[in-house]
């Protein structure tokens, strides 16, 4: 499946300066996976030796995917997937 | 001018330099100004800045700015009252309520943290300020925004209470009413943070505005007669209040300015938006976001940016988390009016409930020093009094009229008038 991922400021140097990209993958995390794969450096600022960062929010379609299934959620061609730093708003 | 030292990473402790600027690109953790606190202990002490000015800029060194203060010039400083008819209800000899019901421009906390954001957003040349709000933002900002000759775009939950809309509309702001909840309203305004040139003062100057709310801090322990309370009760939205309410109090006893920093802070929220007080209460490490159900639209927060260090805050001090329903939010809007004299929206009726049962449960004590946190004024959320309340003797305008509908009402041997 081919999906959209829009890329937050502090990402965006590893993606060539671009705030969408294309990634493949059939879940949410397959997705992210491949992200890293395509562009280094990305990988380890989304993920730590535990897994998702705490100040990383996922988004598929404006949904947070921790309302979903997680990591585990299923996309489609044409989803987007956002990546979200957490740490706003109040 | 100014005693910060740039930003620095809570998670990870990266330094960067100050900026528009609040996460942190090596680990996504936030952003957070760092001071030079042997300079301002150097140059300060409680008894210069009891001659400073009687608003929240008398602790102008411990805020973030690089010039003088240029918005919100009259903001914080609000009343501590010694609430003795609201103690007696509850058990409580020595009950405070820090009121920021009466701050100014518009009556709520948030006055403090747009006063540190407007004047920054002039500092780093922006000339357009924006914000995602649950009203009481809404309110500080396009007042102040529109004081300090900025353009404002307010996003805000479509479903927000009416007087918060028209108390923003007023200001001539651009509000965007947003289909969808506080979360949706904030991940939006994310995103857009990303792409237009604007101050999203609770976004990219997230850093530099929620220093603001230290002053809440401050004050307390200044009115105290420079004393840490035993407890302060808090309503936790996006758990930022209550993050820099802990800041406040290590910064002065840091400064030696308080002998020891005993505050044990409790989060207040609404059973039907408790994601804070629900980790607490269970014990959990992570918040686990929710879909806000609640009356208390001010707190309906789900997916709090500060909880993860708004728990560690709590567990620090020892304070606790808890929830109340709807039903006991309106009777704690009016036990607070009905005692104190003081109509508090639907986040002070949350402090009041919640704080009676905390005395239930045994966590705070009969005599221990506690401060309400009573954040925003009960103008803004009338709607939800609808029905709760006695009706006007409606009469018509003659002596009689009134005098048999009151002696009616409570009973002729007590008025002995003639006529």
């Amino acid at each position: 499946m081919a999906v959209l991922v829009r890329i937050p400021i502090p990402l965006r140097r590893f993606v060539e300066g671009r705030s969408v990209v294309e990634a493949q993958g059939r879940t949410v995390s397959q997705v992210l996976g491949d992200l890293g794969f395509r562009y280094p450096g990305v990988q380890q600022r989304l993920y730590d030796s535990s897994g998702l960062r705490p100040f990383v929010n996922i988004y598929l379609n404006d949904e947070d995917i921790r309302f979903l299934s997680g990591e585990d959620t299923p996309v489609k061609d044409g989803d987007l997937i956002s990546v979200v730093p957490a740490i706003a708003g109040g | 001018m100014g005693y910060t030292t740039g930003l620095v990473c809570r998670v990870c402790g990266r330094h960067y330099p100050e900026a528009p600027n609040y996460v942190c690109e090596d680990c996504f953790g936030p952003l957070e100004v760092a001071y030079d606190y042997e300079r301002i202990g150097h140059d300060l002490s409680p008894k210069k800045i009891s001659s400073g000015p009687k608003s929240m800029w008398r602790y102008e060194a411990l805020l973030p700015l690089q010039g003088r203060p240029r918005a919100g010039l009259h903001a914080g400083y609000t009343p501590l009252i010694h609430a003795r008819r609201l103690g007696e209800a509850l058990g409580l000899t020595r009950l405070f309520i820090k009121n920021d019901t009466v701050n100014v421009p518009s009556l709520s906390f948030k006055d403090r943290v747009v006063s540190v954001a407007v004047s920054k957003a002039l500092e780093f040349g922006f000339e357009t300020v924006a914000c995602a709000s649950t009203g009481n933002l809404a309110n500080s900002l396009a007042s102040q925004a529109t004081a300090a000759g900025l353009r404002s775009f307010i996003f805000i939950p479509a479903n927000l209470e009416e007087a918060k809309i028209t108390g923003t509309l007023v200001y001539d702001s651009q509000v965007v009413a947003v289909d969808g909840n506080y979360d949706d309203v904030n991940r939006l305004c994310s995103e857009l943070a990303s792409a237009y040139p604007w101050a999203f003062v609770n976004i990219n100057l997230r850093p530099y505005y929620s220093e603001g709310s230290k002053t809440f801090a401050f004050e307390i322990a200044e009115q105290l007669g420079w004393e840490s309370p035993d407890h302060v009760v808090i309503p936790v939205a996006g758990c930022s209040l209550l993050t820099k309410i802990w800041k406040g109090f290590k910064e002065l006893e840091r400064l030696g300015w308080i002998k020891r920093n005993s505050a044990r802070l409790y989060a207040a929220q609404a059973s039907g938006c408790s994601p804070v007080s629900s980790a607490v209460k269970n014990g959990w490490d992570t918040i686990r976001p929710v879909k806000p159900r609640t009356i208390a639209k001010s707190l309906a927060i789900g997916n709090p940016a500060d909880g993860y260090f708004g728990l560690q805050a709590i567990r620090e001090t020892g304070g606790y988390g808890e929830d109340v329903s709807d039903r006991e939010i309106l009777d704690g809007i009016l036990l607070l009016a009905r005692t104190e004299g003081i109509f508090a929206e639907t986040a002070g009726g949350v402090v009041v409930a919640v704080t009676r049962k905390l005395v239930e449960q045994g966590r705070i004590g009969r005599d221990h020093l506690t401060v309400l946190a009573i954040t925003g004024n009960g103008l803004k959320t009338q709607e939800i009094l609808a029905g709760k309340t006695q009706q006007p003797l409606r009469i018509s305008a003659s002596f009689e009229a009134f005098a048999e509908r009151i002696e009616k009402t409570e009973g002729r041997q007590q008025y002995g008038c003639a006529g």
